[in-house]
């Protein structure tokens, strides 16, 4: 029974970064520009399809590196047509209008690649499992741990030793007062949107070396990310990695005991944090209230 | 009376008239009668949701959670209990009402996002409830086996069944009602209060208006009108399926209050005729209508963000 | 790449639009009255093209498209053009039975086809039946559609889950071993194939070492694949579909589960292998129809014909399910000379397929006692590559008839109730 317990939790902790990534991602573009990005799971799905139809010429390394960035940039476009007018009203307008492109994009990939599934390959030597004993941690999700603590560290360097991260902290804080001292508010924006879309690139792309690559792949991971960032905290980014990493833990523990409840288990757990400490793990006191 | 109010009437008037005329002047257009039937069904849920949206200011993005739960009330209840529609309505309206209310006690604290999410987690808590109970809900199979019943006036009985415009009228009596009783409650000065908090909460209650309470009040109606809609809609398909609990149900209501304008009585219903009529024409022309109302909600959003009345009304001040 | 399926139909679409206007004006003058001969049969297809099951749908209506321009080409139903009126339920019951009501209150359809989805087959089912429209179940797989809640002028074409568990599980149970562990998608179709297999490997004299009910959806199986590992089966059997499928034995095949335990199941999809990466593409199964059947009459003409319009690909399962749905019905309408549904559901009953519809080697029928196609099971293994075709990714080992994998009607529950 500990053996079976320990491999749940080490299997929930693999699967919780995964939610890590994207619930960071949006976070960042939750925090700053208080937009709620339900096409979040949309831009997965670019990250993925980007991926894949690269990879015949990069290669699965090249793929890793190029897609998040053409991601991104179509997250810029996004930015700067879509989200940038919506500034200053309530966000349930936000919310409105990426649940209308998510459903662009879903229709929108399914039109461009058609809706059967799409093959994708992963290096072999990845494939191989450590050992015998322990086959669920394969060479893959490990390396999926390591892509997304580098990404994790590279993520918190940038806000903490960059100008541009220590901007966004500011802008998270007061962005008035960062406006007032004349840095280009709007640049900010669109460049945190972008780290943002960046990271749910990323997302995609070893999404779709683990999961089917096809258009409706991203709804799934949407309301896992949402839960990560409430029961973390809002506005705390230290707080979506432990909400990430604790939901994921949650799900793999009540999917052995209770396997019908293992993805309501994660909104049972929003539900209480939410009535007992709104804030969340680490959030602040009244910060989106 | 006064000229304002003869305009109000005038308007009102004529709404009803398109209403009840709904099944003639549709099908040359092109409808059905069925799909007049939807709208209102839809458009009742679409004016529940907005009873607190509108209304009250307050963002609930689960509510699709009692419109199922209505579903499944009065399914659950045609199937098992008694083969009488009034008595399946009820039982719908009372299953989603009091669940509604009694989460309502948990979560009125909270405001913004927080409740918005909120009440997405217990439509989801819900939404598995009824996916994983099967031998009860049918899980993702959903709830048949029952329909609607001819409506007994002990003398004659109506075939609401297979007669699509003795259905429709049905609905749309059971629409009237609602809808009456939503406007009562709006003029009267609990209405009011609630439009004040609305407005500005933090000075409500300087005021010494009890401003969870009157939260809680509103939010518990609301939901009563839902699990009503609700329980029609399952009337509609002579099914209940774990889909009408989903958050993206919720999303469409919330659009088709937004769509119609949120701030005005009727608005909600036109955003719902809009909704399905252009979601019903454009899924029979093209496999890729999800792009158009994708589209159609990002437009809305930038461009008409006060709904099509408020957009009217704005054009006209 | 899948083409997008619905360049012609825009046209028709408008005609009929153009039609309806020209009525509610009444400009029926004497010149426009069409002779009787001219109006078209309508057929309706309701499917999923949008969500979760739209490759499958998205081939269901190739097929019956394929189907109708050859039914036309040899002049039609009762010498009258038929048309394919097709609606997207969007994987909602609601939507599903809104498009059914206006398929047939507003189109004026003569015949049903659909739903992929069982539950939106069986809410259109309960349509069809009010109205007296004949329907043809193609690819919705819950037993009590030809089970329990089977219906006089209900059809289906696709196998029950008892048909398939009986089809494979034999095999199994000799090649494989006695202990078999079961990944289970937790919703009807799922538990009945679960019943099915458990009832047949009992019945062989095997045990089951456990049952994982997963979550539609579940994107990551590790913890039941570490649970499955632990009980030490002979045979994993997998029975989840679609998405569900693909992550599964991506996922069996990334943890070299495969090498230590035989992976197998009931219904398999070309959709879904297609989808895998080839070192996934393992396992015994049984598919409904598989386009490489060498001297078998007809196959090779509907390869080839599909092979146009698909982008060069081949036919799956779920074409043909298109397919024999809609040419069903003009060969039974032809053979009848009426559109009348009640005698059509009559003229159905033992109605045997021909050559170039059934495309399989056996004996191909709708059994009277509960409107089941009577279709062969192809019994085979995965393989990741064809030798000669890179689509041929299923080996074919068995073709058993649907009579020796069905069950007796006795044991379905179906009784049928004719109108009065």
């Amino acid at each position: 029974m500990t053996t079976l317990l320990l491999f749940n939790i080490t299997n929930g902790l693999i699967i919780g970064a995964f939610y890590v990534l994207m619930a960071l991602g949006l976070s960042l573009i939750l925090n700053l520009s208080n937009t709620i990005n339900f096409a979040h799971g949309g831009f997965l799905v670019i990250g993925g399809y980007i991926a894949y139809a690269i990879s015949p010429w990069l290669g699965f390394w090249g793929s890793l590196l190029v897609a998040p960035l053409l991601t991104a940039i179509i997250g810029l476009a996004v930015e700067r047509v879509l989200i940038r007018p919506l500034y200053g009203r309530d966000p349930l307008y936000s919310l409105l209008l990426t649940f209308g492109l998510a459903f662009i994009i879903e229709d929108g990939t399914r039109f461009i690649f058609g809706a059967q599934g799409k093959p994708v390959t992963i290096p072999s030597y990845l494939s191989e499992p450590l050992s015998n004993d322990l086959f669920f941690i394969t060479g893959y999700r490990l390396f999926m741990v390591a892509v997304v603590i580098v990404a994790v560290a590279l993520l918190f360097a940038l806000l903490r030793y960059t100008r541009l991260g220590i901007r966004i902290r500011a802008g998270v804080l007061d962005l008035e007062t960062v406006a007032a001292l004349g840095i280009n508010v709007q640049m900010l924006r669109s460049l945190n949107f972008a780290v943002g879309i960046y990271l749910a690139g990323l997302s995609g792309v070893l999404a779709a070396g683990q999961l089917g690559l096809e258009p409706t792949m991203g709804t799934g991971l949407l309301m896992p990310s949402f839960i990560a960032i409430i029961v973390g905290g809002i506005g705390s980014l230290p707080g979506t990695l432990a909400g990430g990493l604790l939901i994921g833990v949650a799900s793999g523990l009540t999917a052995v005991f209770f396997p019908a409840a293992s993805e309501a288990v994660i909104y049972v757990l929003m539900a209480v944090v939410l009535l007992i400490r709104p804030r969340g793990l680490f959030g602040e006191e009244g910060i989106m209230s | 009376m006064s000229s304002e109010q003869t305009r109000k009437l005038i308007v009102l008037a004529a709404i009803w008239a398109v209403l009840l005329l709904a099944p003639y002047w549709m099908v040359p257009l092109g409808g059905y009668t069925a799909l007049a039937t939807r709208v209102l069904v839809l458009g009742l849920a679409a004016m529940s949701l907005n009873f607190l949206l509108g209304f009250t200011g307050v963002l609930s993005f689960g509510h699709a959670a009692y419109f199922g739960l209505g579903a499944y009330g009065a399914g659950l209840t045609l199937k098992y209990l008694a083969l009488s529609t009034p008595v399946a309505l009820i039982a719908g309206i009372l299953l989603g009402g009091v669940l509604g209310s009694l989460l309502g006690l948990l979560i009125v604290r909270r405001r913004g996002v927080y409740f918005a999410m909120v009440t997405i987690a217990f439509g989801q808590v819900f939404y598995y409830i009824a996916f994983q109970w099967s031998s009860l809900t049918g899980g993702d199979d959903g709830l048949r086996g029952f329909s609607r019943q001819p409506l007994d006036f002990g003398l004659f009985k109506i075939d609401i069944l297979s007669s699509a415009n003795n259905f429709y009228f049905f609905v749309l009596f059971c629409f009237a009602l609602a809808v009456g009783a939503m406007g009562f409650i709006l003029r009267s000065p609990f209405g009011r209060t609630m439009i004040a908090i609305r407005e500005n909460e933090r000075r409500s209650r300087f005021l010494g208006i009890p401003v969870e309470r009157h939260i809680w009040i509103a939010w518990t109606l609301s939901c009563f009108f839902m699990a009503f809609a609700g329980s029609l809609y399952a009337l509609v398909n002579n099914f209940a399926d774990p889909h009408g609990l989903h958050y993206s149900q919720s999303g469409d209501f919330v659009m088709m209050a937004v769509m119609g304008g949120m701030r005005s009585f009727w608005g909600p219903l036109l955003g719902a005729a809009i909704f399905v009529m252009v979601q019903d024409y454009l899924s029979s022309v093209t496999v890729n209508w999800m792009s158009f109302v994708g589209l159609l909600f990002v437009l809305v959003v930038l461009f008409f963000p006060r709904g099509l009345l408020g957009f009217l009304q704005r054009s006209k001040a | 790449m899948n083409a997008p399926v619905f360049t012609p139909k825009l046209n028709r679409r408008t005609l009929i639009k153009g039609t309806a206007a020209l009525g509610a004006f009444q400009l029926a003058s004497p010149f426009i009255i069409q002779a009787r001969g001219e109006t078209p049969i309508k057929i309706g297809m309701v499917d999923p093209l949008t969500g979760v099951y739209a490759a499958p749908a998205g081939n269901e209506v190739m097929g019956a498209k394929y189907a109708v321009a050859q039914i036309n080409a040899k002049g039609g139903m009762l010498g009258r053009q038929v048309e394919l009126l097709v609606e997207d339920s969007a994987n909602d019951v609601g939507i599903g039975v809104q498009k059914a009501r206006k398929l047939i209150e507003r189109d004026g359809v003569n015949f049903m086809i659909g739903d992929v989805n069982s539950g939106i087959a069986a809410a259109i089912a309960q349509v069809t039946a009010e109205k007296k429209i004949l329907h043809i179940v193609s690819g919705g797989h819950t037993d009590s559609i030809t089970g329990k809640d089977c219906k006089w002028n209900v059809f289906r074409v696709c196998n029950t889950t008892r048909m398939e568990a009986n089809s494979v599980c034999g095999v199994l149970f000799s090649k494989y071993g006695k202990k078999w562990h079961f990944i289970t998608p937790d919703y009807a179709f799922g538990h009945t194939l679960y019943d099915a297999c458990t009832d047949d490997l009992k019945k062989l004299g095997g045990t089951v070492t456990g049952n994982e009910l997963t979550p539609l959806g579940t994107t990551d199986f590790s913890a039941y694949l570490i649970k499955a590992r632990a009980a030490n089966p002979d045979v994993l059997i997998l029975l989840v579909q679609g998405s569900d499928m693909i992550n599964c034995l991506k996922q069996v095949v990334q943890f070299g589960l495969n090498k230590q335990i035989h992976v197998a199941g009931t219904q398999q999809e070309l959709e879904s292998l297609a989808a895998l990466p080839p070192e996934a593409r393992i396992g015994v199964w049984m598919f409904e129809w598989y386009w490489k059947q060498p001297g078998v009459a007809g196959v090779d003409k509907f390869v080839a014909d599909i092979r146009k319009v698909n982008d060069g690909h081949v036919p799956t399962a779920r074409h043909w399910f298109g397919y024999t749905s809609a040419m069903s019905f003009a060969l039974v309408a032809n053979q009848e000379k009426t559109v009348d549904a009640v005698k059509l559901a009559a003229a159905l009953e033992n109605f045997e397929l021909p050559d170039d519809v059934k495309l399989q080697p056996n004996k191909c029928y709708y059994r009277k006692g509960d409107h089941q196609l009577m279709t062969s099971a192809f019994v085979g293994e995965a393989q990741s590559k064809g030798k000669d075709d890179p689509e041929d990714l299923y080996r074919v080992d068995e073709v058993i008839p649907g009579d020796k994998t069905a069950p007796a009607v006795a044991e379905t529950g179906c009784t049928i109730k004719w109108p009065s």
